[in-house]
């Protein structure tokens, strides 16, 4: 049987078509999305999927039918027919791409105006905030849009930055979040405090379906806080206060990892991200405080890490992150002028 | 033999010396102006750093077939990927670009030699002094900031070794340089009289884009290490946060270089495409004027979307959205030209020979990094992937199955040129199989990675990821014994294997027009072009009635407007050399 050409090519067309629809929602390469914002990131995420899988079938395709098909047969010296070009087949395939790749861009833009990227808060002048007497002097990090409080630790008011990140979304444009958490980033830990409650964690606690706003700063060199489940990364930079605003959605444990080397313990600097029910998260906060009086009372110094040699700091952390305390506070002495007198 | 072929090796009996273009070995080791010898020196050198880089990277793949830092320290890990990165870049693929076009272009354009030899012999010989001091550095502890070397991590980890690794960067920036105005300067004033652009080869395009390039871009990422130098030795602060300074400058300065970077690893090798397809699918290269000026659109593009390394740190949301459009702006010529090469392999007549395969096989690999590029340039998504092995996954996809498939292309298609030999096919494909191969089970399963949380840079990782990395790393092993079929095909051809004959392949362009190897100043003659270069299965017009002659309906199509089938007659394009005139007396 003969089947022409123009039938094979279409049928050819619709199976590619298909297949990649069905990959684009089907290929599992995510991990559980815990926030709205996740939810909207896979959705991009799975169009370009979608898109890229018969491209790339496509491509493989032609390829293969060309080796196979058009490979020079034994006895067979001519060349083959002298085609030098077909104009409009070349402005197809410029159009095409051109109007994939200016789809895909407003659709991103659009998801990412979505999650908050382009909330003009979130682009404002920050003051400098670096920890002065670290650790935990970083805690006090200002908040964009709220009074700076009388905690705040010295302040170079001429040392103005832009800071970055993700910030509200556009329903929550101009509003402070439910939940405001300061964040600092240090060779090799995550600390978390909670302005509002006085509670510092080495774990991040947030409540689930409250706005979340995290304010990002680092003490020695870049760090990069990723939340995987959450689709969300920033930078911490030493200098700047950078922030992430999400909305968390499903209750779980997940992990909260650097991203951006910053030392030989890079790997191990990982933390634990908790999203409790916000009743979970009120008795978390309350368990926190009274344990932190309980250990004031007892004259333990806990929670004035300031008091501290990170060393000690960092010790029960370290423990969970496979590195030697000893380790920790030898790194950290050996270059202790550079990176901590600002 | 057909007969465009016949016509243009007519046009030009190739030099008949004794022994034709043969050199002693000592002249590899000296500061000689030939162009050939400098490009057999840089392929020769790079390729011994690609086996450093190589062992590096297995090193490193070693390290993570297992959750924990077990196998090296995690500093010396750090090192490791450090070094792997900066070698594979610096002192590879970028200089190995080089190397094919001071062997292949002054041939191209039918001069005798580059415009400026003596400063050619510099550009390569700065290399080897300053891959030694990089490699020295693992003596006083080797760099560890990553290639990228990002303050203030820079510059508070081993100040000597950092500093190493600064001055072996500027000497190699300025050996890239100094190629570049080379190579620039030759293709403007040293093409042969009837070759005007648009008769010039594909690879002399690539090679003007990616000079283009190398000369905007170098300076600046010179000026960010000097400043990154003041920083860490005399303490000034233009970088570092503790005086005041800010780390995200060095970022833009880097990337301003460093993200036209992979354009000028990847330019040449497009360059190498568009002369291995079309001869060996026997097929005029279809669309040569948008392959042509797609080159330059992807360096001027290339020169404006640096900070979409940046969209995690110091970038505001405005600036964001437009580095995300103007990256996937690049998507187009790139996408002209790798549908330019498939209808240039279809319907041809293809010799998949090994630099066919590798070719096809860059084209297979390539189109996946850049089906993730356009991806990691969408912001909301690149949020997740930065940093992370989806980006380790997608560079390797360019630079791997880009760059290192078409340096191999290379390889195959102009060893007969530069040896007088021919390389043994079985084992070329054995080589392409085992390369291909080993390439996808070491880097596919690291988008994976990436995408379920994996970070780039770590030397111990989360058990949950241990099976996936365990494939990458037996891929690694694959790919490292890959290496051995071309090696030795390639030393034992070079003595032993059979004559190449001047023409192997019936290619159109110049350096097929002259003995294998050629004499030292490359031509007897000045060559002329009795076709275009890439005038397969045209045949003679005269004779042959019923051949689509697209051209002849729409000469902006044609490959070689001045070919002499085409045009008026020309009187220096006679097709015989007797006929010649002007040219005659050049022969004895
Ligand atoms: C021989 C096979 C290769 C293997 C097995 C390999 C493996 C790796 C691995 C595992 C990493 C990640 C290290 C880490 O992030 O912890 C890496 C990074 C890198 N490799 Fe390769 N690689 C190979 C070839 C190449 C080639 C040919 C290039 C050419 C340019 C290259 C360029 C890079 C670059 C630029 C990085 C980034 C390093 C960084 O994150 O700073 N690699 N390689
Ligand atoms: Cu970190
Ligand atoms: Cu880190």
């Amino acid at each position: 049987m003969n089947i022409p050409n123009s039938i094979l090519t279409m049928l050819a067309g619709i199976g590619l078509t298909l297949v990649s629809l069905w990959y684009g929602q089907n290929h599992g390469l995510l991990p559980v999305a815990a926030s709205e914002e996740a939810t909207h990131v896979d959705n991009l995420f799975n169009t370009m999927m979608t898109i890229s899988t018969g491209l790339f079938l496509l491509v493989q395709g032609v390829l293969v039918i060309a080796a196979v098909k058009y490979r020079r047969r034994k006895d067979d010296n001519t060349d083959g027919p002298p085609i030098h070009g077909n104009i409009p087949l070349e402005i197809l395939w410029t159009a095409i791409p051109a109007v994939i790749v200016l789809g895909i861009s407003v659709y991103s833009f659009e998801i990412y105006n979505e999650m908050g990227g382009l909330d003009p808060m979130s682009s404002h002048d920050h003051t400098l905030n670096v920890a002065h007497n670290m650790p935990g002097a970083a805690i006090a990090a200002p908040l964009p849009g709220t009074e700076e409080t009388a905690s705040q630790p010295q302040q170079a008011p001429e040392q103005k930055l832009i800071a970055l990140g993700v910030g509200a979304s556009p329903a929550h444009e101009g509003t402070t979040a439910d939940v405001v958490v300061n964040v600092t980033g240090l060779q090799f830990a995550w600390i978390f405090s909670y302005p509002d409650s006085g509670v510092t964690s080495g774990e991040l606690h947030v409540p689930a379906n409250r706005e979340v706003q995290l304010n990002i700063a680092a003490n020695d060199v870049l760090h990069a806080l990723w939340l995987p489940e959450l689709r969300l990364k920033q930078d911490a930079i030493p200098g700047r206060t950078t922030e992430l605003r999400f909305t968390p959605a499903k209750v779980g444990e997940y992990p909260v990892i650097c991203a951006e080397l910053c030392g030989s313990y890079h790997g191990a600097m990982k933390s634990r991200l908790i999203v409790h029910t916000p009743e979970e998260f009120d008795s978390w906060v309350k368990s926190q405080q009274e344990v932190a009086n309980r250990e004031v009372l007892e004259q333990a110094v806990a929670v004035n890490p300031a008091n501290l040699s990170e060393g000690e700091y960092l010790a029960p952390y370290a423990e969970d992150m496979g590195v030697n305390p000893q380790i920790l506070e030898q790194l950290r002495s050996s270059h202790d002028h550079a990176a901590h007198n600002f | 033999m057909t007969q465009q072929v016949q016509l243009q090796e007519s046009a030009n009996l190739p030099a008949r010396g004794e022994e034709p273009g043969q050199r002693k070995w000592q002249d590899y080791f000296t500061f000689n102006g030939d162009h050939k010898v400098i490009g057999i020196q840089y392929l020769v050198t790079t390729f011994i750093f690609y086996l450093i880089g190589g062992m590096l990277a297995t090193a490193v793949r070693t390290e993570l077939a297992t959750p924990d830092a077990d196998f090296v320290s995690p500093e010396l890990y750090n090192s490791l990927f450090t070094v792997h990165a900066t070698i594979m870049i610096f002192l590879w693929i970028v200089p190995a670009g080089a190397g094919f076009a001071n062997y292949i272009l002054p041939l191209m354009i039918g001069a005798k030699d580059m415009a400026f030899p003596k400063l050619n012999a510099l550009a390569f010989w700065i290399i080897p002094p300053a891959g030694i001091l990089l490699l020295s550095s693992f003596l006083v502890g080797a760099p560890g900031a990553g290639w990228t070397s990002y303050p203030p991590l820079s510059l508070i980890s081993g100040k000597a070794g950092e500093e190493i690794w600064i001055l072996s960067l500027l000497l190699l920036g300025t050996s890239s340089i100094l190629g570049a105005v080379n190579f620039v300067v030759t293709i403007f004033k040293m093409r042969i009289p009837g070759m005007g652009f648009n008769q010039m080869p594909l690879f002399c395009w690539a090679m003007l884009a990616t000079s283009a390039l190398i000369l905007i871009a170098t300076p600046v990422l010179a000026a960010a290490l000097i400043l990154l130098s003041f920083d860490l030795l005399a303490g000034t602060a233009f970088f570092n946060p503790t005086g005041g300074g800010d780390p995200i400058v060095y970022q833009h300065m880097f990337w301003f270089y460093s993200h036209p970077a992979v354009y000028i690893m990847i330019l040449p090798f497009f360059g190498v495409l568009s002369e291995v397809i079309p001869v060996n699918s026997r097929k005029p290269i279809f669309g040569y004027k948008a392959i042509a000026y797609s080159s330059l659109a992807i360096s001027f593009l290339g020169l404006i979307v640096w900070a979409h390394h940046m969209f995690t740190s110091g970038t505001p949301g405005w600036l964001r959205m437009f580095f995300m459009i103007t990256t996937m702006v690049i998507a187009v010529p790139t996408g002209i030209k790798i549908f330019s090469w498939l209808a240039t392999l279809w319907g041809g007549k293809l010799r998949l020979n090994s630099a066919l395969l590798f070719a096809m096989g860059f084209i297979s690999t390539f189109v996946l990094g850049g089906i993730t590029g356009v991806m990691v340039a969408s912001v909301p998504f690149d949020i997740h992937v930065h940093d992370t092995y989806f980006v380790v996954a997608h560079l390797h996809y360019v630079l791997f199955g880009g760059s290192v498939f078409g340096i191999y292309s290379a390889f195959y298609h102009w060893f007969p040129k530069m040896t007088g030999r021919m390389m043994n096919e079985t084992w070329g494909r054995i080589h392409f199989a085992l390369t291909y191969i080993g390439f996808n089970v070491t880097f596919l399963p690291m988008h994976v990675l990436g995408l379920q949380g994996m970070p780039r840079r770590v030397a111990m990782y989360d058990p949950k990821f241990a099976t996936l990395n365990l494939v990458c790393s037996i891929g690694a092993y694959l790919l490292a014994v890959s290496t051995f079929p071309f090696i030795i095909n390639a030393i034992w051809s070079w003595s032993k294997g059979p004559k190449a004959g001047d023409n192997p392949w019936d290619a159109l362009t110049l350096e097929w027009m002259t003995t294998s190897p050629p004499p030292i100043e490359n031509f007897d003659a000045t060559p002329v072009l009795a076709t275009g270069p890439y005038d397969y299965g045209m045949g003679n017009r005269d004779t042959q009635v019923g051949v689509p002659f697209s051209d002849a309906k729409d000469p902006a199509l044609s490959a070689g407007p001045s070919s002499a089938l085409r045009a008026d007659p020309d009187p220096a394009v006679a097709a015989h050399p007797d006929d010649r005139q002007g040219e005659s007396q050049n022969r004895e």
